[in-house]
């Protein structure tokens, strides 16, 4: 017996003539929770998809256990042991807990003898890993750190033993994400050997046993993780030494600075009568930055899009920039652009750049009713280009390149094109959403610099993250949003993620009683 | 070793010229497998066809007078496309815009010069298109009903319309067949070979006029609108992806509408061909199914006004050479003929990308070293 469960030995994979994987070494203990860091591109999913069979190595050797593995698909991974929670449940949203978790495993045709197996076994397993839960819940209608309990109840169902989690917490609330480590722990205490790839450097320092960073589809380091430090891994993630930035302002924000975005008793209710938006108050001053934080899908989403002109509200009234918007009266997006009001979309693939346009024509996006970008009819496509061109430049977008596909920028790429396009237009008001989402850190920071910059020209910023980092580190002030209604505020100098995290769950309140 | 082929780019030539031609190979290949099955030598075959088509000037002629209905077509089906709109209807839609080209000319064609009349004659076609397609496009866009639902059923609609109305109104009274009377000469469009007599220029007479040259410049025309002036850039932005086109201040409805009367308008022109250039009246069920082999070519053309001349010219080959095919050899009957364009439409349609893995793999060998890193980078 080695004390390895999981080696990798100079695995290579190449996509065409891109190595996506180069001669990875990797040996992950047993009974240890082994995490995996790198930027996005830098291989750490295509790393994965080999070990759970979707792809197949060009070279290099696994070994479970000790013994060689040869993985062509799922069945063979489960088989071998290997569990995987993606980021992205696979779970039927109508199918009830347990059959979730039956559904792929069946043994007999007939599903009542499967059914009860699979009950008294996840009876166990709750028991053994303290991962209770209602089997008879229908998925879709559980908390999502929930769902992700019932992938992690369904890997250990099948056996698995080695279990690998893909940014498992970018959907939790921090408490919620807290109970996934305890989770996590209870496991290897068990002896589960639990692989963790994220990009959220805190987690690893705070759970992990080991550590491994890609960068450019190459290992570059292994250490234990008590031997190593947030600086250590964001250097060798990114290659470079990284400065700590502080985005403080230097002058304090000025308290009669005039407010651009006032906000009353706003709401948004659906066709089907949910509340995406619910009695809504909030007022952004100029040269002020007002965070939004919240688990994504808490109406953060449709308060940029009623903000932006995209939705009409269905009650309530806000005044933007001086322009006041109703139910009945409301200015449509390019209206809302006339009105030096831009808008950095939270889905920058659905909403903020067309795939198959050109980065010159993802470029225009919203704008091409502008007349200096039309003559006669006609586009005038060389003004556009060297738009394009300088702005990508100017927000050192790579390759510089206008005829690209937007497609073929990476993620970061195209958050810069597009926080490029709005910010060149020298907004009065700023709606901003996830800007650094999938974006590498060496983005990141420019990102946050431009913005900080924006700040201090005057502009109000309305910024929605799920990043609570990045809005303890930007914003001057921060609302909470809870199933549709703003449920707690509080000033940059009072926020603490303990805090933030409780109003997230909406369980401040319950957590100190109001005295009567 | 396996690889994901879709995701692996290929230079523009060959994924516009190299896998149509091997599509067409493909269909080529199992039509002879067809003709051999029933005793017909498929060189030989191919031969008479090329030759019933491309020939001499008087086949040639007829190839390219069917071809210039399919330029109509196949442009309309792709403009729709472009806003992720599926215009089935454009059978018709070139109906009505026949009925359009009717109505302008039974009312004035004894008053009016040719030098207003042609241009009337056009935009009435045009016009009628449009407002044909303009039905299904409002309930698409205010009422939701699915487009590829309602132009078929428009279809429908149009083909009893235009029975009851040659039937009932229309008809030249005392004649027997539902056909409206001939139109004063002034409104036909000039066949070509009186507009090239006067160059010297000496052809057979067939059923070839000026509509070509009408087509040709609907595709410039096309090509200008969809990639060069900011409405084909909504029409674009809209149809790849509805919340971007809202979030740039486009409201996707009035692309809907917008998209389908051009689509529909541009159907309707299969109209100027065949009423004002070749009939010379209305008469029942001419648009013949041009409007549904429009979806083939545009698929084929890759809804590009440059591939849809060449889809177009192909059909037309297929048509006209196939016609002959079945003149010159009695086992291969007309409905042998429509089997071998079905074959086409299948390959080239629903099959179109099935060769492209291979394609790849053999790309990948044979690329020029260092193109992948530099696309990819």
């Amino acid at each position: 017996m080695t004390e390895y469960a999981l080696e990798l030995r100079g695995i290579t994979k190449r996509f065409g003539a891109v190595v996506a994987n180069r001669d990875i070494d990797l040996a992950v203990r047993r009974g240890c929770i082994h995490g995996i860091v790198g930027e996005n591109g830098a291989g750490k999913s295509t790393l994965m998809s080999i070990l759970y069979g979707f792809y197949q190595a060009d070279e290099g050797d696994i070994f479970i256990r000790g013994a060689p593995a040869n993985i062509h698909g799922s069945q063979d991974a489960i088989a071998a042991g290997i569990g995987m929670v993606h980021q992205h449940f696979m779970l039927v949203d109508t199918f009830s807990v347990l059959e979730n978790v039956v559904l792929g495993a069946e043994t007999r045709r007939l599903l009542e003898p499967n059914t009860r197996n699979a009950r008294a076994e996840l009876a166990r397993l709750a028991e053994e890993y303290g991962l209770a839960i209602d089997v008879d819940a229908i998925t879709g209608q559980l908390p999502v750190g929930e769902q992700q309990r019932v992938e992690i109840l369904k890997a250990l169902y099948r056996h698995a033993d080695i279990l690998i989690l893909d940014e498992p917490t970018g959907v939790l609330t921090p408490q919620e994400a807290d109970q996934l480590f305890r989770v996590l722990r209870s496991l290897k205490e068990r002896g589960v050997t639990v692989i963790l790839i994220t990009h959220k450097l805190r987690e690893i320092i705070d759970v992990t046993d080991d550590v491994s960073v890609l960068r450019l589809g190459q290992m570059v380091a292994h250490r234990h993780t008590s031997e190593t430090s947030m600086q250590e891994l964001a250097e060798l993630m990114v290659g470079r030494s990284l400065v700590e930035t502080d985005y403080s302002r230097r002058e304090a924000l000025n308290a009669d600075a005039p407010v651009a975005i006032d906000v009353h008793d706003l709401a948004l209710q659906t066709a089907s009568g949910a509340m995406r938006l619910d009695g809504v108050d909030l007022q952004v001053r100029r040269g002020e930055i007002l965070g939004v934080a919240g688990v994504a899908g808490n109406g953060q989403s449709a308060l940029l899009e009623v903000l932006s002109g995209m939705v009409a509200p269905t009650a309530g009234r806000f005044v933007i920039n001086g322009r006041e918007a109703k139910p009945d009266d409301m200015p449509d997006p390019s209206e809302m652009r006339a009105l030096r009001i831009n808008h950095v979309p939270e889905d920058r693939l659905k909403l903020g750049l067309i795939k198959a346009f050109t980065a010159a024509e993802s470029s225009l996006l919203g704008y091409q009713r502008a007349e200096k970008f039309n003559w006669r009819g006609f586009l005038r496509l060389d003004v556009i280009k060297d738009l394009c061109e300088s702005l990508m430049q100017g927000f050192d977008v790579r390759p510089v390149n206008p005829k690209l596909r937007s497609a073929s920028f990476s993620g970061g790429n195209q958050q810069k094109l597009i926080l490029a396009r709005e910010l060149d237009k020298e907004p009065d008001v700023l709606l901003v959403g996830q800007p650094t989402r999938g974006v590498d850190i060496g983005a990141i920071e420019l990102i946050h610099e431009r913005l900080v910059a924006m700040r201090d020209a005057g502009c109000a910023i309305l910024l929605v993250s799920v990043e609570l980092d990045e809005i303890m580190a930007l914003a001057d002030r921060i609302v909470v949003m809870y199933e549709g209604k703003i449920v707690g505020e509080v000033a940059k100098a009072d926020a603490d993620k303990a805090t933030l995290g409780l109003m997230m769950a909406n369980a401040h309140n319950i957590a100190q009683p109001v005295r009567s | 070793m396996s690889i994901n082929t879709a995701s692996v780019p290929l230079p523009g030539w060959i994924e516009v010229l190299v896998i149509p031609v091997l599509n067409v190979l493909m269909a080529l290949f199992f039509a002879g497998l067809i003709m051999l099955a029933i005793g017909v030598d498929p060189i030989e075959a191919l031969g008479l066809m090329i030759r019933g088509a491309l020939g001499d000037d008087y086949s040639l002629g007829y190839t390219l007078y069917y071809t210039t209905n399919f330029i109509f077509t196949g442009l309309a089906v792709a403009v729709a496309f472009h806003a992720s709109l599926f215009n089935i209807g454009g059978e018709g839609q070139a109906y009505i815009g026949g009925l359009g080209v009717a109505v302008v000319f039974l009312l004035l064609d004894r008053y009016l010069p040719a030098i207003l009349l042609v241009p009337i004659g056009i935009a009435a076609a045009g016009l009628f298109g449009a407002a044909w397609a303009f039905i299904p496009a409002w309930l698409q866009a205010y009422r939701g009903s699915h487009i590829v639902i309602t132009t078929i059923m428009f279809n429908f609609i149009a083909a009893s319309l235009m029975v009851y109305l040659l039937v009932n109104v229309l008809i030249q009274p005392g004649q027997m067949s539902p056909e409206s009377r001939q139109f004063d000469p002034s409104g036909w469009m000039p066949s070509m070979k009186m507009a090239l007599a006067p160059f010297g220029i000496d052809l057979v007479n067939t059923p070839l006029n000026l509509s070509l040259v009408v087509a040709l410049i609907c595709c410039v025309l096309v090509w200008l609108y969809i990639w060069r002036t900011r409405w084909g850039y909504e029409l674009r932005t809209a149809g790849f992806s509805e919340p971007a086109a809202r979030y740039a201040g486009i409201r996707p409805r009035g692309v809907i509408i917008s998209a389908m009367c051009l689509s529909g308008a541009l159907a309707g022109f299969v109209a100027v061909n065949e009423i004002m250039g070749v009939h010379h009246r209305l008469l029942l069920n001419f648009p013949a199914g041009y409007g549904f082999t429009g979806i083939a070519v545009a698929l084929m053309g890759r809804n590009h006004p440059v591939g849809i001349v060449m889809a177009s010219l192909l059909f037309g080959v297929l048509y006209q050479g196939g016609a002959e095919l079945a003149f010159e050899i009695p086992t291969i009957t007309r409905e042998m003929v429509v089997a071998i364009q079905g074959l086409i439409i299948l390959f080239c349609g629903a099959l179109a990308l099935m060769l492209r893995p291979w394609v790849v793999r053999v790309y990948l060998v044979i690329r020029p070293v260092g193109s992948l890193e530099r696309e990819a980078a």
